[in-house]
């Protein structure tokens, strides 16, 4: 049923973004999301899409613009990267709040400094608590998949929220391979027609977006948000099942890759899996019970079915391509470690930093964590230093 | 059982070894392969080192890292083999293709005593005479698939004038031009050195990937 090519994952995405074609794209260009909206204004020309697109002066108008045309009642989508994403900080919080279910293309980038612009997860990292969803991709594939899941989980009418839908920077984003495409009328089935309960531009329904809430009102209005998220776990399932049905693709919260049996895990997010795969598969030749959990929705985040994925190890090492600065780990190692420790969880953890700036991370990297894992599960820790880092060099 | 291959281009900034090697991926997809190709950054601007990769395979690829341990490399600029450790990792069951006027006198001794085979091709000289402008990626990628046998010539010459037709649909004569550097280059490729165990490696009797 798919359209076998061969693209870049920022290629694949635009290329979901043609087949969705929403209503409007205010873009701000940003190594190494610039391609999205130029693919997207090379459609418009071609007369393949018919998205308003509005150039802008910046992030921070870029996310206002978003806001403004979802508020009114427009299916709105964006791009960005690392700065650009900083830039767009206070809207983000705006957008979130107002419960407008804009769709943003992240192509994972380092924040400065040092000036880098290579792929980290430390720009959506430090977004985590801005009440977006957020769901991570392996490969194109997963890029693609994902952006085509994003509008029926965010415009959910129990959700109502804006998704970040991220890839790592030039990793996936500028890297061609192998991908299956859905015909452009399974995609437009799928996605559906976006019909907003309320909106701005409805006469018969006038209405006030992002007014001020007194402390009598404002803490229930947070909750109502929190409740959203909660909610989008379940929503996110039933999206990837039906997704499953056009695609024959499963998806959901994680992958376990060979992880029942496994004595010694990796966790990891984004294109590190792949590799950590092919690690995977090099132990387990070697008869050592070895595996991975990829993480693939980061918010709302699935502690209870995470620890459960990881109930059988002995050793688990929790990867961060990101620096939290906390002196104890990066934040997927953080919130894992909380919810290990609800689950009443007996294995080992190491919190491991890796990738930053780009830096590379091979199956040799993986193989040394898994090694680190095999001594720890045997003896315990005995240096009993749990936050380290892989790549770094001497 | 290995059924992957992989290359690593060295070139600067503005020569097309990420066209190049981009190119190479999209006509192994064409030819129903894996592929992964792609750029590795650094600080963009025209001249800078830059590197490109490709992994080509029967089954699906996963691993995104670099890579380490090439069966092929290409250079681009001789000017590189003064800065840039080229051969590190190269397989010395693979073998190095390197973009140069000199000979193997001058060429050898900068390998770092790299035991596998050694071609080399003036790719200026191909471009002049069939471009008559200066751009040695295209030579360079023929050049390629003659040494490595990745792909046959004539598979590789069909699915390049399909490339090319497309992407100068507008200017026929660019076309022209290329095509007869793919030519051109294919045949001005030289050997200069052989794998250490003394045997020659002859080109035609490569395993096609």
């Amino acid at each position: 049923m798919g359209i076998k090519q061969r693209m870049s994952g920022n290629e694949a995405v635009a290329y979901a973004m043609k087949q969705i074609n929403p209503d409007v794209m205010p873009a701000f260009p940003i190594t190494p999301s610039t391609e999205l909206p130029q693919f997207v204004s090379s459609y418009i020309a071609n007369g393949e899409m018919d998205t308003e697109f509005i150039p802008v002066e910046s992030e921070h108008s870029a996310m206002s613009a978003a806001i403004g045309a979802e508020a009114a009642g427009a299916r709105t989508m964006t791009a960005t990267s690392s700065a650009g994403l900083a830039l767009m900080w206070e809207m983000l919080y705006v957008a979130a709040s107002n419960r407008l279910p804009i769709a943003l293309a992240l192509v994972n980038r380092a924040l400065s400094g040092p000036l880098n612009i290579n792929c980290e997860h430390s720009d959506s990292m430090g977004a985590r608590d801005s009440g977006w969803i957020q769901i991570y991709a392996e490969d194109n594939q997963e890029a693609y998949d994902n952006f085509i899941q994003a509008y029926r989980i965010a415009e959910h009418k129990d959700v109502m929220l804006p998704i970040m839908i991220c890839q790592d920077g030039f990793i996936i984003s500028h890297g061609v391979s192998n991908i299956e495409l859905l015909e452009d009328e399974a995609v437009k089935a799928f996605v559906g027609e976006y019909n907003p309960k309320h909106f701005l531009l409805n006469e018969n329904e006038p209405m006030a977006v992002g007014p001020y809430a007194v402390s009598c009102y404002g803490m229930e209005s947070k909750r109502a948000h929190a409740q959203a998220m909660i909610n989008a776990g379940r929503v996110i399932l039933d999206v990837a099942a039906e997704f499953e049905k056009i695609s024959g693709k499963k998806y959901g919260f994680f992958e376990a890759y060979r992880l029942e049996d496994a004595e010694i895990a990796i966790v990891a997010i984004g294109s590190a899996c792949g590799t950590t795969k092919d690690a995977v598969d090099l132990l387990r030749a070697e008869g050592k019970k070895a595996g991975l959990l990829k993480v693939r929705v980061f918010r709302p985040f699935p502690g209870k079915e995470l620890a459960g994925a990881l109930r059988n190890c002995r050793a688990v090492a929790i990867l961060d391509r990101c620096e939290s600065f906390s002196a104890n780990g990066g934040p997927l190692a953080a919130e894992l470690s909380a919810a290990l420790y609800q689950a009443k969880g007996q294995a080992e953890v190491l919190k491991i930093v890796y990738g930053l700036n780009g830096r590379d991370y091979t199956v040799e990297d993986a193989r040394q964590v898994f090694a680190d894992l095999e001594e720890i599960a045997a003896n315990g820790n005995r240096d009993g230093q749990e936050y380290r880092y892989i790549g770094l060099r001497e | 059982m290995k059924h992957l291959t992989e290359i690593r281009w060295h070139g600067r900034g503005g020569q097309g070894a990420k066209t190049a090697a981009l190119l190479l991926a999209d006509i192994a997809f064409g030819i129903g392969k894996y592929v992964q190709g792609f750029p590795e950054y650094g600080p963009e601007r025209m001249g800078a080192p830059v590197t490109a990769y490709d992994r080509i395979s029967d089954s699906a690829i996963r691993v995104h890292s670099n890579i380490y341990e090439p069966d092929f490399v290409v250079v681009v600029d001789d000017t590189l083999l003064h800065s840039v450790d080229v051969t590190a990792g190269l397989s010395p069951n693979g073998a190095l293709l390197i973009n140069t006027e000199k000979g193997k006198d001058e060429i050898l001794p900068l390998l770092k005593g790299y035991k596998g085979a050694v071609y080399t091709i003036n790719a200026r000289k191909v471009c002049m005479e069939t471009l008559g402008k200066y751009f040695p990626n295209m030579p360079m990628l023929s050049a390629l698939v003659r040494i490595s046998g990745i792909l046959e010539k004539d598979v590789f010459f069909r699915e390049m004038e399909a490339s090319l037709k497309h992407k100068f649909e507008k200017k026929p004569e660019v076309f022209a031009g290329n095509k007869k550097a793919l030519e051109a280059a294919f045949d001005a490729v030289e050997q200069i050195s052989f794998a250490a165990d003394g045997k020659r490696v002859e080109i035609a009797d490569r395993r096609v990937a």
